[in-house]
């Protein structure tokens, strides 16, 4: 197919862009296979590059001959486009359906784009499982890696490389597969340095209504537990939800089988039920009205803040369980892919400093989140502007991120990156001109050979000119557990994305260039007076080999 | 002091009142200023000083199991919650604190007791620290239009008005006098800002007597004159801050507003903000909001919701915001009333100040601001803030909303304000401590009756000597941003967890960027200063040190009160550090389990100059052998807050 056929007109002249907060602009308006563009033509004004895919929805309206198409970003962002002539304007509206919802993977803009900067580090290789087990293999010998997946036979969402208990064979990976949900047998997640403590995580198990049970996934799971200790099972559904889960064959780990572990559940919503809940708050931070009542309610009602806090509170238990108990755990809800991966991560970001680095939290969402099969994909094809409502859309990961953003308020100082950051991987989940989220798990983008055909997002931010704007000016590494509050007073509305556009962000930008300033010259300041202090010493010892000849 | 019948109980438990768990274990000690609940267990002693008038109210609660629970609730929204051993005990300590808190007679209040280390001359030069009258001479006055009169030095004019006022030159006193016959409780329009860029003002007055059809010349002319002063427009406005109903239910009682047509060239609008008793209704709701034990999100936002609070705030934004843009934008000047005009008016005239005027951004200004606006023109702090044990129907938070007002501008401009929420807090703090003379009596003439010039001290040099906590590092000074024009958009009106939660450590962030770039701040300071320690030999190179370190803007030592203070926060260094240390420590606890010291260390910063052993209410309270417990307590309480 090519694009031109979509393209029924590639250029209108005398469009106005309308958008909050800047002044109307007058321009040309083209369509190219992948971007919407708006250009003044003058030097000045700055131009509209909008990539389709970041396309949630649009709307028209006519007024005469003019024609107004109100597109509805991913990133919540909403502009207007005024164009003369209704078949212009018709044109372009079908146009951009047509574009923004392109079914072929291999259509998308990642498979065309060229890199106009200098490729530093490949992003595709900047986190490889051995490497990441590396870090482990220093303090435990108990852990081993699988190749079991290699060929994505044993578990279509897994990656071909896991860690798994060293007195595991493949062989009972292969059996422990088939007992839980989508093959997702349990694997390490994250090893507690401090105490040894792990998290795994997996499927859920198919026990069925007739109770069945997997000797190896018993031994499996036992092999992590110490001698005498007891482990917990975190199971994100309630009990009412994983009992239900058994007439579908799913089911939860039966106490008499597991004797060693306690179950432990915490209900966290999935699904399009987070989809509804990030569609109301986005409407109601988008209502322009002048009623608090109305705004309280609206978020109330949205949940939005009820989810964060639920994720947040299982974390925390996660991460208590781990630093507090001394217990291992074992993490899944029911695939395992979502509320699951949440949870893991999370409970990382509290207990484990790296993670809180640029480098590390890379390293967790390659981890966590992509190599362990969250169906980016899906789960991101629309947003809260959607009207499909497909059960997969769901803003997993939104939620994730706006849980490490209330973390990030609360400890400012102990975070490498700031944000800037969290705000650009929630655009690049959504659209994006890198390969890194597209597919659904390392199978799928295997076979569409992103690592060959597209950029990794990695390559572009891990640049300094790029990780710069990225870098908490704040940072001190701080190597303690950070256990955020959890209470509503404490857990607010993340403004950098959900009031982003309805708001000027000047005052705010200012104060934190004018933080980063203070910072910089108190660097430069220090890096003075050590250079001094340096001079001082030499200049005393000369003195000293003067004075006793 | 025979209030107090007990003066040390043992074995009292302090409940964390947000997690529900046991603190700890310790002695609660009653003296005639504070009570002080000293940690018996641990090692550091924390101590809880909670000031007998931030007392709002005292609870005992039915025996249980565990004890004899007694809450004491503060206006500074400090719970606590103590768990007494005896019956007997608890009631006899729940009468000596109803007896201590619920002062009597103003002589008993604080303030006149009161006894910093300091002299007669040092006393009386705090009082000429902050002039509210020099602030008219900033914006010009007198001039052409305007002339500050001393009419009213008898208070013959008006009652609850200062002495001196400021109103249009070409009018009489006796077309003053008219007028204020005409107005609610003598207070006839006066200014209150003057936009010096194009001659619109700000004035503010209570309501006309006017029922439904009486007019006053002399009032109507006053208002001519006022117009007159602004020749560049056409017309004034007159605002009515009140929802139009409370207005229109004024006029049967002979009161109400202002005919258009009888007053030349305005006009007329109502604003809506609420009268004093939905506000502390308001209040209430909103405090039951925040002591409410394990809300869920949605609990909490639909108490939020209903307790009205931030519409209430938003209101007030919103009349604020109105009057500064019609000065700047529409350059019209602006007449103020509310019923009394004292309390509504109070709140969006200064507001409309802060908004149109960087200076009122700075210490200075907002001390001068405070000191104009709401003491001198007899915002009635006493009654408002219950000082004395009277009519709780006059209790309201008029000033807390102003506060918080301000603290919402402060989160919309991170850049525009020289102080911090710190500073807020301790204003706040010290409204309701009676401590200082400020803020007590109804009015300018309260006070002078009550000799509080004479007799007590003033607040401001108290704060300006802890202002290296205060400052906001992000201040980019006067002439970055002239008038301010804040979104008053539902969503960007926020709840102040770090007012109405604020005892609620475990609930705040845990690290801040206010405070890491303070340390900064401090750090540089301690350097420059171990510079100049060096020994001599060394002196050259020190001297680089010292010039280097000067360069930055705001060299300290140009200053000396600045000095001070930065001498001050030195001395603080260590106490940073363990504050540091102790942040670190308690990231160690759970979220659930994360308990904090009621008020560790915000709360006491109002005792500071307290604790010392010399304190003659401390030691006049204990007996001689506690004297020598507390006194050893209070000598660390006295480190510790310095070293904050």
């Amino acid at each position: 197919m090519e694009f031109a056929e979509l393209i029924k007109t590639p250029r209108v002249d005398n469009v106005v862009l309308h958008r909050p907060f800047y002044p109307a602009v007058e321009g040309t308006l083209c369509l190219t296979g992948h971007h919407l563009i708006l250009s003044s033509r003058q030097d000045n004004t700055e131009e509209l590059w909008l990539l389709h895919s970041n396309i949630d929805a649009i709307d028209k309206r006519f007024v005469g001959p003019l024609g107004t198409i109100i597109i509805k970003c991913k990133d919540f962002r909403i502009i207007q486009l005024d164009i003369p002539g209704m078949e212009e304007c018709l044109n372009i509206a079908s146009s951009i359906e047509a574009l923004s919802t392109l079914d072929s993977i291999t259509l998308m803009y990642p498979f065309f784009y060229r890199p106009l900067f200098e490729v530093i580090e490949d992003g595709w290789h900047s986190f490889l499982p051995e490497q990441e087990f590396e870090l482990y293999s220093s303090a435990t010998s108990e852990w081993r890696l699988s190749y079991v997946n290699k060929e994505f036979g044993v578990c279509p969402s897994y990656p071909p490389i896991v860690i798994v208990p060293k007195s595991i064979d493949d062989e009972a990976l292969r059996k422990v597969a088939t007992f839980r949900h989508g093959g997702r047998f349990p694997v390490l997640s994250y090893y507690h340095k401090k105490n040894g403590m792990v998290i795994m995580r997996s499927g859920q198990p198919l026990t069925g209504t007739n109770g069945r049970r997997c000797k190896e996934d018993e031994k499996l799971i036992n092999a992590t537990l110490r001698a005498g200790k007891r482990g917990y099972i975190i199971d994100t559904r309630s009990l009412n939800v994983a009992q239900q889960a058994r007439a579908k064959g799913g089911g939860f780990e039966q106490e008499a089988h597991y004797p060693q572990w306690r179950r432990i559940h915490k209900s966290i919503e999935r699904y399009h039920i987070l989809q509804d809940s990030l569609i109301k708050l986005v409407e109601a931070c988008n209502d322009q009205t002048h009623n608090m009542d109305r705004w309280l309610s609206k978020l109330e009602s949205s949940n939005w803040l009820t989810h964060i806090k639920e994720i947040l509170t299982t974390a925390c238990l996660a991460a208590q369980c781990i630093d507090r108990e001394g217990a291992s755990i074992l993490i899944h809800g029911t695939e395992g892919t979502d509320s699951t991966l949440q949870v893991t991560s999370l409970a990382q970001i509290i207990l484990e400093p790296r993670s809180r680095t640029i480098r590390g939290f890379e390293a967790l969402i390659e981890r966590e989140w992509l190599q362990a099969g969250h169906p980016f994909q899906q789960r991101c094809a629309q947003s809260a502007y959607c009207n499909s409502k497909q059960k997969w859309e769901s803003p997993v990961f939104l939620l994730f991120l706006d849980c490490v953003w209330q973390i990030l308020r609360q400890f400012p100082c102990s975070f490498e990156f700031n944000e800037n950051f969290l705000i650009m991987l929630f655009e690049h989940a959504y659209a994006s001109q890198f390969g890194t989220f597209l597919g659904n798990n390392e199978s799928e983008r295997c076979k569409l050979k992103l690592q060959q055909k597209t950029m990794s997002l990695w390559s572009w931010v891990n640049r300094p000119s790029e990780l710069s704007k990225f870098t908490n000016p704040l940072f001190e590494a701080n190597n303690l557990v950070i256990w955020p509050s959890v209470a509503p007073q404490s857990l607010q509305l993340w403004e950098g994305i959900f009031l982003r556009w309805n708001r000027s962000s000047k005052y705010l930008d200012e104060a934190y260039e004018e933080m980063v300033n203070i910072i910089e010259y108190n660097k430069k300041l220090q890096a003075k007076v050590n250079i001094l202090r340096r001079q001082l010493a030499e200049l005393e010892t000369e003195d000293g080999v003067q004075e006793s000849p | 002091m025979d209030h107090i019948t007990v003066t040390k109980v043992e074995n009292v438990t302090l409940l964390d009142h947000f997690a529900g768990k046991t603190l700890s274990n310790g002695i609660l000690y009653l003296t005639a200023t504070h009570l002080i609940y000293v940690e018996a267990s641990d090692a550091a002693r924390q101590e809880t000083w909670i000031a007998v008038h931030h007392i709002a109210t005292v609870e005992k609660l039915p025996l249980t199991s565990e004890g004899c629970p007694l809450i004491v609730r503060c206006k500074n929204f400090l719970v606590a919650h103590f768990i007494l051993d005896s019956d007997t005990i608890c009631q006899e300590v729940y009468i000596s604190l109803l007896k201590l808190s619920q002062t009597v007679l103003f002589e008993d209040l604080y303030a006149f007791f009161y006894n910093p280390k300091s002299t007669k001359e040092m006393r009386e030069n705090g009082w000429k620290l902050i002039d509210p009258i020099s602030d008219f001479g900033r914006m010009g006055i007198p001039n052409r239009y305007w002339t500050i009169t001393d009419a009213n030095r008898n208070y013959e004019i008006c009652s609850t008005y200062p002495p001196e006022i400021v109103v249009p030159k070409s009018v009489t006193l006796g077309t003053l006098v008219g007028s204020s016959k005409f107005r609610s409780k003598e207070r006839l329009p006066v200014l209150c800002y003057l936009y010096k860029e194009n001659n619109a003002s700000i004035c503010r007055c209570s309501q006309p007597l006017c029922g439904f059809y009486t007019r006053c010349e002399d009032d109507e002319r006053l208002l001519e004159a006022i117009g007159q002063t602004n020749p560049g427009s056409q017309f004034m406005y007159i605002i009515d801050t009140r929802p139009r109903l409370n207005a229109l239910a004024n006029r049967i009682a002979g009161k109400g507003y202002e005919n258009e047509d009888y007053y030349a060239n305005t006009r007329f609008r109502f604003m809506g903000i609420e009268n004093i008793h939905v506000m502390r209704s308001s209040l209430q709701k909103l405090v039951e909001v925040c002591e409410s034990k394990t809300p869920t999100v949605t609990e909490f936002l639909s108490g939020l919701d209903s307790s009205g609070w931030l519409t209430h705030i938003k209101a007030i934004m919103d009349v604020g915001t109105f009057i500064a843009k019609a000065v700047k934008v529409e350059k019209a000047s602006v007449l103020v009333h509310c019923s009394d005009g004292w309390d509504r008016t109070a709140q969006v005239c200064s507001l409309a100040s802060i908004l149109l005027d960087p200076f009122y951004r700075t210490f200075n200004g907002l001390m001068i601001l405070i000191e104009k606006e709401w003491i001198s023109m007899g915002h009635k702090f006493s009654q408002r803030c219950g000082h004395l044990h009277g009519d709780s129907k006059e209790v309201s938070p008029v000033f807390t909303q102003f506060l918080d007002c301000i603290w919402q501008l402060m989160e919309q401009f991170p850049c525009a304000f020289e102080f911090n929420e710190i500073f807020l807090l301790e204003i706040h703090d010290h409204v309701f401590s009676c401590q200082f003379g400020n803020f007590l009596g109804n009015c300018q003439k309260d006070r002078e009756d009550m000799r509080v010039y004479e007799k007590t001290h003033c607040v401001w040099p108290f704060l300006a000597q802890k202002k290296p906590d205060f400052k906001n590092p992000l201040y980019k000074g006067l002439n970055m941003y002239e008038v301010l024009d804040p979104s008053t958009l539902p969503c960007n009106i926020q709840f102040w967890c770090g007012m109405y939660n604020r005892f609620d450590k475990a609930l705040h962030p845990q690290q801040s960027m206010i405070e890491s770039l303070l340390e900064i701040e401090k750090q540089k300071m301690l350097q420059k200063l171990k510079a100049l320690d060096e020994p001599p030999e060394e002196l050259f190179t020190s001297c680089h040190f010292g010039d280097l370190l000067s360069q930055h803007p705001e060299s300290p030592l140009t200053n000396p009160l600045d000095f001070m203070g930065d001498l001050h926060a030195l001395s603080r260094e260590g106490g940073l550090q363990a504050q540091k240390d102790q942040a670190k420590c308690q990231c160690g606890d759970c979220p659930y389990e994360r308990f904090e010291i009621i008020g560790s260390f915000r709360a006491i910063s109002i005792s500071e100059n307290v604790g010392f052993s010399g304190d003659p209410g401390i030691s006049e309270a204990m007996g001689a052998s506690e004297a020598i417990g507390i006194s050893k307590a209070s000598s660390e309480e006295a480190s510790c807050s310095q070293q904050q």
